[in-house]
């Protein structure tokens, strides 16, 4: 998912030496053929990459300026597509919940994370079990887990059905029937679904951190949260960068979890845009409005990850 | 992979003891919270629906019953095809063992390739490919959709085969690379000096040295494609749908009465293959989520 490699660090100068491991270029043909058979055997790859992301996008683009509707049409007509796209409601209440869900789930999925790697580190008996309790979700397709959710938030046969029974008439919790309340559904499903993964992104890294530093702070009358705080996790802070990216990346992206909990409803009031480009390119005979949304997801996440990417290739050369 | 704190001395006293057992009250109620709606999911798949309708969500099955799960498996209907989860349990098969060993294989190729072989651009190759790793399905699903018509593969589960091979390329190419370049470049060297060819250091070599991240490959990709919905909802047909579109189907088909232990049997079924992976293999699952993402 994630781009560096943890123990490895160039030596000085290795890097430097492209090939370094190929013979001499004076090794005669065969050491030639050898040398080109490393690009043979990446070519058929990097052709596909290069044809079904590349030229897709290409592709998608160009259907963008097109008038398509069921069927794809190759006909430019110019940036119809977009300034139809802009005028439709729909696509606000999509991007606005996708605000609203790409914020609230990155900000809690942090908090929790952190806060669970933290208390884990605290020489935790059964720490292996409690890990793997906390990271399970993550194996499961939003689809499963969806479906538990969807049954769990059904106001009557879930949690406010459950607590009603226990003595409390009046309780309500129907969030996920409620026009303006069905997108922090979306929340709590996504924030349980991942918030391990955060836990054991910085889990790792809080190992790697020198605890001769801690014991130095410690010794000096530092108390425990002031070391976690103060020392311990800026000196992490390039964690924090790469999860918020792969955080970030996952909301724009979000797709199954909306079919399985909401459908995007009621009516669509909690679509987002992967849904909104679905429904519009399979559903509704508007194609080249869909591509045209779905270009805009992809700047997204090119906003979010070009500039990580930069920094990484900058920083240390081993993405 | 020792605690970070345990280089300082345990705390004494009962402040230091009371904070102890508030921390594992912390921890064991997020447990709870993870495990609930499992839990949740497992114990309704195992009562009868008239307990579902007159017992309490909490509550353990009394009269314990497979009869969902066996109607599940092979009665539900799936829009108007009753054979059950069972064929599309199949067909998901069918598309991810393919899948994961071609991407796979292609994977610790081109990483040994990129790494060990180094070619004027590798770099530049490299993060072309690894942008394929970001990319939003979306940009890609209507290209697909005509490009796997044109191929005659429309519907179809060696449609779907290739469209996971080729974006899951970016994730195998990443992992192997990754691992590749932490292997000493001196081994190749030496056999090169040796007269060890391009693939037999591969197989002589490289191979018999990359079995973690063959398993954490294979399990990263196992778990992805297996999971996959996007893909199998846009370019699969009717009885070629992998068991993730099959289970949405099935919870969202309206006709009769909802037979919500039925639904959360199905959902047990489509989920246990990677839960069983997760539980058996956790280990690697959690070094792919996480490979390489912490700086040295």
């Amino acid at each position: 998912m994630t781009l560096q490699t943890p123990s490895y660090r160039p030596a000085a100068g290795e890097e430097a030496a492209p090939g370094s491991a190929a013979p001499p270029k004076s090794g005669g043909l065969r050491a030639l053929a050898q040398r080109h058979l490393s690009k043979l055997v990446v070519a058929p790859s990097f052709a596909a990459i290069l044809l079904f992301v590349y030229g897709f996008i290409v592709w998608t683009v160009y259907i963008s300026f097109t008038n398509s509707k069921m069927l794809p049409s190759y006909e430019l007509v110019g940036a119809d597509a977009f300034s139809k796209l802009w005028r439709i409601e729909r696509w606000y209440v999509a991007i606005e919940n996708l605000l609203i869900f790409g914020g609230l789930f990155i900000g809690i999925s942090l908090i929790v994370g952190i806060l669970l790697a933290v208390l884990l580190d605290q020489r935790i008996r059964g720490e292996g079990a409690l890990r793997t309790i906390y990271l399970y979700p993550m194996a499961l397709s939003f689809i499963v887990t969806g479906t538990a959710w969807k049954w769990i938030l059904n106001p009557g046969i879930g949690i406010q059905q459950f607590v009603r029974d226990l003595g409390f008439p009046g309780f309500t919790f129907d969030w996920i029937v409620q026009q303006d309340t069905a997108v922090y559904t979306l929340v709590i499903a996504a924030v349980w679904q991942s918030s391990g993964f955060v836990m054991a992104l910085f889990l790792a890294a809080l190992r790697g951190v020198d605890q001769e530093i801690i014991k130095a702070a410690y010794l000096d009358g530092a108390s425990l949260p002031r070391i976690y705080w103060g020392i311990v996790l800026p000196s992490i802070r390039p964690v924090f960068m790469s999860a918020f990216v792969i955080l970030a990346h996952l909301a724009v992206k979000s797709y199954d979890l909306v079919v399985a909990l909401t459908g995007g409803g009621p009516g669509y009031a909690s679509d987002l845009p992967a849904t909104f480009m679905y429904e519009m390119t399979f559903r509704r005979n508007q194609i080249a409005i869909g591509s045209a949304s779905a270009l805009m997801m992809l700047a997204t996440v090119v906003a979010i990850i070009v500039p990580y990417l930069y920094s990484e290739l900058k920083g240390g050369k081993r993405v | 992979m020792s605690s970070l704190t345990s280089a300082l001395p345990p705390a004494q006293g009962t402040g230091a003891r009371i904070a102890r057992w508030g921390l594992y009250l912390i921890l064991l109620l997020f447990a709870a919270y993870y495990l609930l709606p499992l839990l949740l999911m497992i114990a309704t798949s195992f009562k009868s629906p008239e307990e579902i309708r007159t017992g309490s969500l909490l509550s353990l099955p009394r009269d314990f019953s497979l009869d969902a799960w066996s109607y599940a498996w092979n009665r539900a209907c799936i829009g108007a095809d009753c054979r059950g989860m069972a064929p599309y349990f199949l067909n998901s098969l069918v598309i991810v063992g393919p899948a994961v060993i071609i991407s796979t294989l292609f994977g610790a190729l081109n990483g040994y390739a990129l790494t060990k072989w180094r070619f004027r651009g590798a770099n530049i190759v490299f993060g072309m490919i690894l942008f394929g790793s970001f990319l939003p399905s979306q940009v890609i699903l209507l290209p697909m959709a005509q490009t796997l018509g044109f191929l005659g593969l429309a519907g179809s589960a060696g449609g779907l085969i290739l469209v996971h091979v080729v974006y899951g390329l970016a994730f195998t190419t990443l992992f192997f690379r990754n691992y590749y370049v932490s292997i000493p470049d001196d081994l190749v060297k030496a056999a090169t000096i040796d007269g060890a060819g391009f693939f037999q250091i591969f197989t002589k070599i490289m191979l018999p040295l990359s079995l973690p991240i063959l398993v954490v490959t294979i399990i990263w990709q196992f778990t992805q494609i297996w999971n996959d919905f996007l893909f199998g909802a846009s370019f699969a047909a009717g009885g070629a749908q992998p068991v993730t579109v099959a289970l949405n189907n099935l919870v969202n088909t309206t006709t009769g009465v909802k037979q919500y232990n039925v639904d959360m049997a199905a959902a047990m079924i489509a989920g246990l293959p990677t839960l069983v992976v997760y539980v058996l293999a956790g280990k690697y699952f959690i070094r792919g989520l996480t490979a390489g993402s912490v700086k040295g």
